[in-house]
């Protein structure tokens, strides 16, 4: 297993937002994540990246344990996530955004930078950061463009890109398609799809059944912080608690 | 050549407490690009000043020494400041900073050796102006620098977006502690070279009201780049001279080219060589000081 959460709580006052959670996902596979609003999926990720930490449970990445660990030191660790709602740096250009997301990657550079030189020269990760840009759609003559000037499903496009900069073991994506138009959530759906073939780990977060159903190899069902459902998208599907859960029992007459 | 000898002559204090200023902004510039409101330059200014000249008077320590020394005591002291302040944020973190201004300054006035209220008089006048312009010119070339390298991206992150940040693997409180001691080692710096320039010091020089007058330099200045609190400091430290002929008009007058610089440039000075890429930062509603 990459990445094995084992009783995973937390609380939030009289709220328990997680639940006893254990969850694995293998290494080049593509985990679904659904729930009714307010199921506790961004509070699983956001333990699982290190944004809140645990009540109780264990989380360990290729075996060890990172339980507790800060979200800057789970990201150098190899686990990358995008923000439901969007959280790019707006005042910043793309070009910056992304070069931020390979902060853990790169060597300081204060002493180098003394001397002016143009940024070709001076950045080793100049080219790398321009095909990233293009690879999530972008394309490089947005590079110096304000990342809040794009429009929002660019936005998310580029969270990606940010992410994918850290060269991730594990990227997380919370609700990647919310908000997109049907155009763009193709666009989307295509670009998960290529990063998914290239054998990257993704634990995916969405509403849009149908993209999960279509791109994922396993699902997990979370409900009230628990887990009631984990299988294939066919089994979940036909899971009489899954039923329940997004549809309600019916009532006895 | 000669004229402008003579204006320098003339004017030399106000050109000194210019450059003295302009570093002091620059040294708040740092936590504010990092998004960081912090009040407690003024103080670190203090620390600088009392140190190096209490060096030069006490253990006769030669002047570059001292001022080394003083600069040096007031980045260790916001070491150990800044590990606990940077729990806070905002405006939390703004009056925390300025309570450790207000120690500051109620140790000097209590302890003997510093002069209690009447502080140090008769300050050998060992700063030259060129010792004042090559350090703003140091300083300000090397956290233009600074700026673009991998540190003044983590700074420009933090202010957008902290959580974001960290995500992103960069270390926020670190980042954060990092500005906040390099900026209290050029306020300490700023702080040893005025005393060498003004004779005597005291307390008062460095408390609330110099604290805030350092802040307004850097945010009316623009906080973009290292350019706005040079303009800040500049214009805001001349301009009183400048309005000098209109008597007792002149306080009304600077008010007035202050609220006029608020309204019609509220990212600084600085922005106006570049009205346009500011309008489009207001658009996206892209934070400067959080």
């Amino acid at each position: 297993m990459l990445l094995e959460t084992v009783g995973l709580t937390k609380r939030f006052g009289g709220v328990t937002a997680v639940d006893r959670v254990d969850l694995g996902i293998a290494e080049g596979e593509t985990l679904g994540l659904i729930g009714p609003n307010g199921a506790g999926k961004t509070t699983l990720i956001n333990l699982i990246s290190g944004v809140v930490g645990a009540d109780v449970g264990t989380i360990r990445l290729s075996g060890s344990d990172v339980t507790g660990l800060p979200a800057h030191r789970l990201a150098a660790l190899g686990i990358a996530r995008t923000f439901q709602g969007v959280r790019v740096f707006k005042g910043l250009t793309v070009y910056d955004n992304v070069l931020i997301g390979r902060h853990t990657r790169m060597r300081s550079d204060v002493l180098a930078r003394l001397v002016p030189r143009p940024r070709e020269v001076a950045d080793p990760d100049w080219a790398r950061s321009l095909s990233l840009i293009e690879r999530v759609g972008l394309g490089r003559r947005r590079a110096d463009v304000l990342a809040g000037e794009l429009p929002y499903g660019d936005q998310r496009r580029l969270e990606i890109a940010r992410a994918l900069a850290s060269e991730p073991r594990l990227l997380i994506l919370d609700e990647p398609a919310a908000g997109m138009n049907p155009t763009e959530s193709v666009g989307m759906r295509a670009l998960i799809e290529s990063l998914r073939v290239e054998g990257l780990t993704i634990l995916l977060i969405e509403h849009d059944v149908r993209l999960v159903m279509d791109t994922c190899q396993r699902v997990v069902v979370l409900n009230f912080g628990r887990k009631i459902a984990d299988g294939t998208p066919i089994e979940i599907q036909h899971d009489p608690a899954v039923r329940e859960a997004y549809l309600g029992t019916e009532a006895v007459a | 050549m000669d004229a402008v000898l003579d204006l320098l002559r003339t004017y030399s204090t106000t050109i000194a407490v210019i450059g003295v200023s302009a570093l002091l902004a620059l040294s708040v510039w740092l936590t504010l690009y990092a998004g960081q409101l912090t009040l407690g330059n003024a103080a670190f200014m203090g620390v600088g000043a009392y140190v190096s000249a209490l060096l030069g008077r006490v253990l006769d320590v030669p002047f570059p020494l001292a001022l080394v020394v003083g600069a040096f005591a007031a980045a260790v002291l916001a070491l150990p400041l800044g590990a606990i302040v940077f729990r806070l944020r905002g405006v939390y973190l703004a009056i925390a900073t300025l309570a450790f201004g207000e120690i500051v300054r109620v140790i000097l006035l209590a302890t003997p050796i510093t002069g209690k209220g009447q502080g140090l008089n008769g300050i050998p006048p060992k700063t030259e102006l060129w010792h004042i312009y090559l350090s703003l010119l140091v300083v300000a070339y090397v956290l233009w620098r600074v700026q673009g390298s991998s540190v003044g991206r983590a700074w420009a992150a933090i202010r957008e977006d902290e959580i974001a940040s960290a995500s992103q693997g960069i270390a926020v409180g670190q980042h954060k502690l990092a500005a906040f001691v390099i900026g209290a080692l050029i306020a300490g710096w700023a702080g040893g070279l005025s005393a060498h320039v003004t004779f005597s010091i005291d307390p008062s020089d460095f408390g609330f009201t110099k604290a805030v007058q350092v802040l307004v330099f850097a945010v009316v200045g623009g906080v973009p780049n290292v350019l706005g609190p040079i303009l800040g400091a500049g214009v805001l430290t001349a301009l009183p001279e400048v309005l000098r002929p209109l008597r007792d008009y002149r306080d009304i007058f600077q008010g007035a080219i202050l609220l006029l610089v608020i309204i019609y440039l509220p990212r600084g000075l600085v922005t106006f060589v570049d009205v346009r890429r500011t309008r489009r930062l207001a658009r996206i509603g892209a934070v400067d000081v959080a």
